[in-house]
């Protein structure tokens, strides 16, 4: 694959909620060897539906080609392109850094100031949270990682379209 | 209400019945000991092979000789893992086969215990779906579903695994209703804008090419093709797996493309404005080089399974759907509006093809050394064609595909896509039981026929009368013939000096074995084998470095072919 047509991809993608569903999409993927960036999967209203939102890679006929193949699952419902569309999106991460007396309020500031929040406080360390899109998350990274960063976790992004491009698009395939 | 419980293995059998099936290919085992105990009890026929990969490729050949949908039974572990190679091949090829593995009981999954492998998590990227039941309440839909899920659309094979628990387990079952998918419908209807675009581009067309796959004869849509070609008066190539859909002894019928198609074919591809594909996915044995493919054409592309379009090559009209579906309809949309007379618009084109034709046929010269092309013409002048060939893989097949003409559909059954080693004999077993009035041969290589020899038990117990060529050449032919060409004659690991006598093997067997060593033995040889109704091997001690021509060398487009 070059690299020089690649595209990112946001991928919606709704699918049965049952054993097994998640291993034939990520099999999917390695197994034709297509990239996925991230992913995040968790159940929708219905308990039996879940949404799975994947950021991929790819030049056109890869896109198209990653779309038929999931569409092709037998377990997956429908699959939703985001990319061309208006959307949302989220990504979140839970950072655990180190409080030195001297940081605590650049830290609480620069929390502040990315409208996360702190959610443990400890002796040594703060553990907080920014949610945002993926390059808020990043940034906010970058700024607390001279403090020292103890660990950190992220979510990978979740995404929804926006109302008025859903209403015009309701019959279009995707 | 009265409701009467049910073992499971009584709801399974049920379902089956329901299905329609008559025959199942098994192998025995401990996970399956309870469903094997009731399954005799019925009217299914189990016919037990030697190896359950020889189950799954009887299947298979029960599958594509029948129409129908082909049926497996194996145990747990080993007995399920054996039947992975089969069911890859019935992917690739898309046949419907429904394979049923024992598991081990519920509560021991999970627990590494004895003959438990996860077949659901091996089998993910090679069926076109699988299921581990783990309730007794989802066993009879579940059947249902396979069965749905195998013939319908793109057919695939697709396995079921069944704790062994369950089997004895019992449950108030009702009939299953049709099945309803929510994430699964295939389009077989295709979008008609699509088809007034293909007509449109056909009354344009000077020099069209029609290239039919697999998907013609899984729709049953050979007549449909016949019709089409005829009302658009182009000519039709096929790939490997389309072999039979279109009849051969027409103007129209250039033989098979691609890296050991037909001159004439493989030159029609490069040289057409149209390029009308119809069920075909455009493999890489089909297109060589693909920047090389079909330079001039527009491409038009039907299939039922978006995924095969513009998976390898650009398409300037996709049309998804069923195969035949879309060939009738594009047949009345001829009819409303017909090309009118097209024989001197296309006569230029069709002049060019027949000098192709004429100028580089297949051919051989037969001297001494029995040729292995000579062998497969006498079949087919012998059987007049109408007998259901099965091949093994390799030179052996691509003589078949080349040198028996197939008028028919389902009449030449291959291992196609993921050119299986030891897929004809049991295959031509399955042949054989869906089709007791068809003479069955399989024609074999000396390196092929032993990877399943094993079946010859199979056939001489239920008394099939499958005939097996074999093409000795003690070498692994096709190997060779790269290594010849490609590797300075370097014979690296292809020299098989130390084949088994077959004519003993077969007797030892209970079967017939006859052995051709020179030309003139061959008709003799081949009338007296085919006209036995026992399972004979006839074997034919052939030229050893023959080679398939043409070829054209992988990743070379495939107008660079090596001719004689």
């Amino acid at each position: 694959m070059n690299g020089k047509n690649e595209e990112k991809h946001y991928l919606s993608l709704m699918v049965e909620n049952r054993p097994g569903v998640l291993s034939r999409i990520v099999g999917l993927f390695s197994g034709r060897g297509f990239n996925i960036e991230s992913l995040c999967v968790a159940e929708t209203l219905e308990a039996n539906i879940s949404r799975i939102t994947l950021v991929t890679r790819g030049d056109m006929m890869i896109i198209e080609q990653i779309k038929k193949q999931l569409n092709k699952l037998i377990n997956v419902i429908k699959v939703t392109d985001l990319t061309n569309r208006k959307f949302v999106q989220r990504d979140m991460a839970l950072v655990k850094v180190r409080a030195r007396p001297e940081n605590r309020a650049e830290i609480l500031r620069m929390v502040d100031i990315f409208r996360g929040r702190v959610v443990d406080v400890g002796s040594e360390f703060f553990t907080v949270e920014v949610t945002g899109d993926l390059g808020k998350v990043k940034a906010f990274l970058k700024l607390l990682k001279p403090m020292g960063i103890k660990e950190i976790a992220r979510t990978g992004t979740i995404a929804l379209a926006r109302e008025d491009n859903k209403e015009r698009k309701r019959n279009g395939r995707d | 209400m009265f409701v009467i419980k049910q073992k499971g293995s009584i709801i399974l059998l049920n379902a089956l019945a329901e299905e329609g099936v008559k025959t199942i290919f098994g192998y025995p085992g401990a996970a399956i000991i309870d469903l094997s105990d009731e399954l005799v009890k019925t009217d299914i026929n189990h016919i037990l092979v030697r190896h359950e990969q020889g189950a799954v490729h009887a299947a298979d050949g029960y599958a594509r000789a029948s129409g129908g949908v082909g049926v497996c039974l194996v145990t747990s572990g080993p007995g399920a893992t054996n039947t992975v190679t089969g069911i890859a091949s019935a992917y690739c090829d898309s046949i419907p086969i429904v394979v049923i593995t024992g598991q081990v009981p519920t509560g021991l999954i999970g627990n590494d215990a004895f003959q438990e492998v996860d077949i659901v998590g091996i089998t993910r990227p090679c069926t076109k779906h699988n299921y581990l039941v783990t309730k007794i309440e989802d066993l009879g839909k579940t059947i249902k579903e396979a069965f749905y899920l195998a013939r319908s659309g793109r057919p695939g094979p697709v396995l079921v695994d069944i704790p062994k628990d369950l089997f004895t387990m019992e449950f108030d079952c009702k009939s299953q209703d049709c099945v309803k998918l929510r994430s699964y419908s295939p389009t077989y209807d295709p979008n008609i804008r699509q088809l007034k675009k293909v007509a449109r581009l056909i009354e344009k067309a000077k020099q069209p090419l029609i290239l039919a796959g697999g998907g013609v004869i899984l729709s049953k849509g050979s007549d449909s093709l016949k019709k089409f070609a005829e009302a658009i008066a182009s000519p039709v190539t096929s790939t490997l797996m389309g072999l039979g859909c279109f009849p051969t002894q027409t103007p129209y019928w250039l033989g098979m493309i691609g890296m050991h198609g037909t001159y004439r074919a493989n030159m029609a591809s490069a040289n057409c404005d149209l390029l009308i594909a119809v069920g075909v996915r455009f493999d890489d044995r089909v297109t060589g080089k693909i920047d090389g493919f079909a330079p001039k054409a527009t491409i038009v592309h039907i299939d039922i399974d978006p995924t095969s379009i513009r998976k390898n090559v650009s398409v300037s009209v996709p049309v998804v759907g069923d195969c035949k579906l879309t060939l009738d309809l594009l047949n009345e949309l001829l009819e409303e509006k017909p090309l009118g007379d097209l024989s001197e618009s296309r006569a230029p084109w069709l002049d060019q093809i027949e000098e192709w034709k004429s100028t580089k046929k297949l051919s051989y010269s037969q001297d001494q050394v029995i040729k292995p092309q000579y062998v497969i013409e006498k079949l087919y002048e012998l059987t007049k064609g109408e007998a259901i060939i099965t091949t093994e893989v390799g030179q052996n097949q691509m003589w078949a595909a080349q040198y028996y003409h197939f008028d028919k559909p389902n009449c030449f059954i291959t291992s196609g896509g993921l050119g299986c080693m030891g897929f004809g004999l049991p295959a031509a077993i399955g042949a054989q039981i869906a089709r007791p009035d068809k003479l069955v041969v399989d024609v074999a290589g000396d390196g092929s026929i032993q990877m399943n020899i094993q079946e010859m038990a199979t056939a001489v117990q239920y008394g099939l009368p499958v005939k097996v060529v074999i093409l000795n050449n003690r070498f692994l032919g096709m190997v060779r013939q790269w290594q010849e060409l490609f590797y300075d004659k370097r014979y690296a690991c292809t020299e098989m000096d130390h084949a088994p006598d077959f004519i003993k093997l077969a007797e030892a067997y209970g079967a017939v074995g006859l052995r051709a060593t020179s030309p003139e033995e061959v008709e003799s040889v081949l009338k007296e084998g085919l006209s036995l109704p026992k399972t004979v091997i006839m074997e034919f001690v052939v030229e050893q470095e023959e080679k398939v021509y043409p070829m054209v060398p992988a990743g070379a487009p495939i107008t660079e072919m090596l001719l004689v």
